[in-house]
Parts: C-alpha cells; structure tokens; sequence
C-alpha cells in the first residue's frame, strides 16, 4: 500500500531512556548458557549495554518525563498540540488508552485526539503515516507522536533468544505542516497470517494471565519462558527481514524517482547488529549509512528505535541541516513499512535519561 | 586459514562435526550458533553469505555448507 504525504514535516525528535543500564557480561550468567557462546553472540549480535525500567515504571512515565521537559524549556507548549498518538504493545493499562492518561496527567486541553495504536517494530513508521493523515484535517495543526514500551518488563530473563536484546524507551517525536513545498513517500504492506512469530501469547481474552501462564517452561536452547512473556521465532523473523524489507524499500525509491545513492541515511529499526549488516549487504548500502549501534547501546525498545537511532548518531546534523533519510520499520504484525523524506532541520533532537 | 571442520569446533568444541550429518537434527548447531558461524565464516573467507540463505537447510552437514560457501563465491 502506498501512501503520499504534502507539506508535512518533523520538527523535533526527543528520545527518552531509563538511567537504568544493564550490562550483558554481568546479565548473561542468568542464562543456562556457557559463557564462552555468550560472548560469540555478544560480538556477533551486538550485545553489550542495554536500558531497563524500575519495577512499576510505565510508558505513560516515560512519556510524561520527556513532554514535560519539552513544556519546561519552551520546545513546545501544551495548547498547541492537537493530537497526542501513542504507539506501543505494552500500555499501562487495558482501559483507559494510555494516551488519555498521558494527556490527563500532562493537563493538556480536552478539545484534542488522543490515540494507541497497538503496532510494534514498524510503529514508528506507522504512527508518522498516521500523524500525516491527522494533519490533513483543518483543525489538526500539531500531533505528537509517542513511540514507547517498556518491554523488559515482558521478557523472560531466563530466555536468551530475548532478554539480552531488550531495551525500554519512549521517542517524543512532534509532526506539523511545512511551509516548504516537499513530499514524503512511504509504503506499508500486513500479513497477519504470520502473526504468531512474535507474540505474547497470554494477557489478552484469548489467554488471560493465570498462575499456570507465569510458569515457566523450557522451550529448548537452555531457554526458560512462561506464556506471559515475549516469544519470537527467530529464524523466522530473520528470513522475513531479509525477503520482504528490500524489495519494499526498492519499491518505495522507485517510485519517488530517487536513486539508493542519493539517500544520506537508511534508518532502520534495530533487532540486532547482524541482521542489520545483512540487510545493509543485500541492499549493497555501506554500513555506515545504515546505523545498527542501537542495539549495542540501548538494546532493542521496539518502535523506538528508529527515533533513538537518530538522537544518539544525527543530533548534530540533524540540528544543523537536513538529509535525505529513508525510514524502515518491520516486525511484529507482521508489518513492514517504509518512508522516504527529508528529515531536518529540527528544533531538538535529543536523547535524555529518565531518572 | 582455518578449515570449516576447525571454525565449527571454535563455535561448539564439545562436538565432533565429522561424525553427524545433520547437525541440527543432533543438536549440534542451533539458530544462535547459525548465526555465529556465519559471522566466522564471512570474515574467515572475506564474504559475506546472504541474510536469505541462512536456512537450516544450509547447515545441516559439511556437504550443505560447503555448498553453501561456493554458492557464495569460495573456492573451496
């Protein structure tokens, strides 16, 4: 499916991650695991340092932190926002929408849209598609955009396939009409016949939360994980990164009319180092246009990670110019998605810790 | 340069990789050490295996990996 989007731009990106840092070398003795393979994958994948909530903390928290730092600097003001969409697959609740709460706890005024929208890895494109369309309507001159999860809190730490890759974040990232001609491509495509390589199996009304779905259970590999927890088929993710991801962006330039070489930076979520080395060879993209230290530095925070990726390598450039970017979300849905546009100059872009 | 049967014995040392011709059948290589013994075989060989062959399939025994690195450029 594509999608052209007028006029539109980011003008900030704030990304906010827990102070909490946990080290792999320290983490990986919980795993049933010798520590010699460990340290391979360590290398390999990219493992290293990784963000983690406190008990109790949420996304809305997260959120909260980040907006009310962008109020109290003068980056943003309250009355201006006219629409708040958060993505995540770890809200704070099942009801209300946790972007209610964020704009109840924030004061924010009633006559606005607040939306979850429940999309994982691609959810940063996702919600930019979104936050486009809102922007369409006269009365929506301001959305912000929220990518958050704190999905530490569902992974099994005895599950090595999941835990050492997790990290937590929530991206603030605000969209608003450009006075500038410029176009933005993007492109998504669904298949939800392959939803259950990443799930969770319990907590919904198919499987709610019992005593028996926190059990854990070996599912082989040395690994233990309860139907609570996050569960991902790893084979099956990689192959479908490695099938669906270029031809879409392949698709996605062609019909912008712009060739791999005229885009600065291919922006891609960030499972893991390796998948995106492969990624980038396939594309026959230099490594260095397409950033994979996210992982390395603050573990895998799902939708989050294309806006953290931008804050921690391109603030500077970012700030001071623009490029030429090429957005890239995919996974859990499934759902691959794509974006190409001219991202910068931006009023912020930073990362901060939360407390 | 180290040969494949000595790349495999740095990644699972426990194993004899001479004697089993499926490996992941045996359990010998699961996906984590795939991905690590493509990694060593990418700097090894200076290659670099595409992300779509890495399939089970491919690393089921000496033959299949063999195969799968003159596939991907090696004389082997």
């Amino acid at each position: 499916m594509n999608f052209t989007f007028h006029r539109k731009r980011v003008s900030g990106i704030l990304t906010v991650v827990p102070a909490n840092e946990r080290l792999f070398v320290e983490e990986m003795r919980n795993f049933n695991f010798p520590e010699a393979r460990s340290l391979k994958l360590k290398e390999v994948m990219g493992y290293n340092k990784r963000r983690m909530v406190g008990p109790g903390v949420c996304v809305s928290d997260l959120a909260v932190f980040g907006l009310q730092r962008l109020f109290e600097r003068g980056a943003l003001r309250r009355e201006e926002i006219d629409a708040l969409v958060l993505v995540t697959l770890t809200p704070d609740h099942f009801l209300p929408p946790t972007s209610n709460l964020i704009q109840g706890r924030l004061g924010l005024k009633q006559d606005m849209l607040c939306l979850d929208l429940n999309q994982a890895c691609a959810g940063f494109v996702v919600g930019l598609i979104e936050a486009f369309m809102l922007l369409e309507q006269e009365s929506v001159r301001k959305v912000v955009l929220i990518n958050g999860d704190v999905l530490s809190r569902k992974a099994s730490p005895k599950d090595r396939n999941i835990y050492p890759l997790i990290g937590d974040a929530a991206s603030i990232t605000i969209v608003e009409r450009d006075p500038e001609e410029s176009t933005i491509y993007a492109n998504l495509k669904t298949d939800g016949a392959r939803g259950e390589a990443l799930i969770i199996p319990a907590g919904g009304m198919r499987l709610p939360c019992s005593p028996e779905t926190a059990l854990l259970e070996d599912v082989g590999d040395n690994n233990l994980r309860a139907k609570d927890h996050l569960r991902m088929d790893g084979t099956a993710i990689f192959n479908f990164v490695q099938v669906e991801v270029p031809p879409l962006i392949e698709a996605l330039l062609e019909r912008a009319g712009t060739a791999m070489e005229q885009v600065d930076f291919f922006l891609c979520h960030q499972p893991n180092r390796f998948m995106l080395q492969k990624l980038a060879d396939k594309m026959k993209v230099p490594h260095a246009r397409m950033p994979n230290n996210v992982v390395e530095h603050f573990g895998n925070s799902g939708g989050a990670t294309i806006p953290t990726s931008i804050a921690f390598n391109l603030s500077d450039r970012m700030r001071s110019g623009s490029s030429q970017v090429c957005l890239a979300g995919f996974g859990g849905g499934l759902t691959w998605a794509s974006m190409l546009m001219r991202l910068g100059k931006l009023d912020f872009c930073e990362l901060v810790d939360y407390p | 340069m180290k040969s494949l049967p000595e790349i495999l014995k740095d990644i699972r040392p426990e194993f004899d990789f001479t004697a089993s011709q499926d490996f992941i059948a045996d359990g010998m290589l699961d996906s984590f050490d795939m991905v690590t013994l493509v990694s060593a075989l990418d700097k090894s060989y200076g290659i670099s295996i595409k992300g779509t062959d890495i399939v089970p399939e491919n690393f089921k025994n000496l033959q299949t990996i063999t195969a799968l690195l003159k596939q991907s450029g090696v004389q082997v």
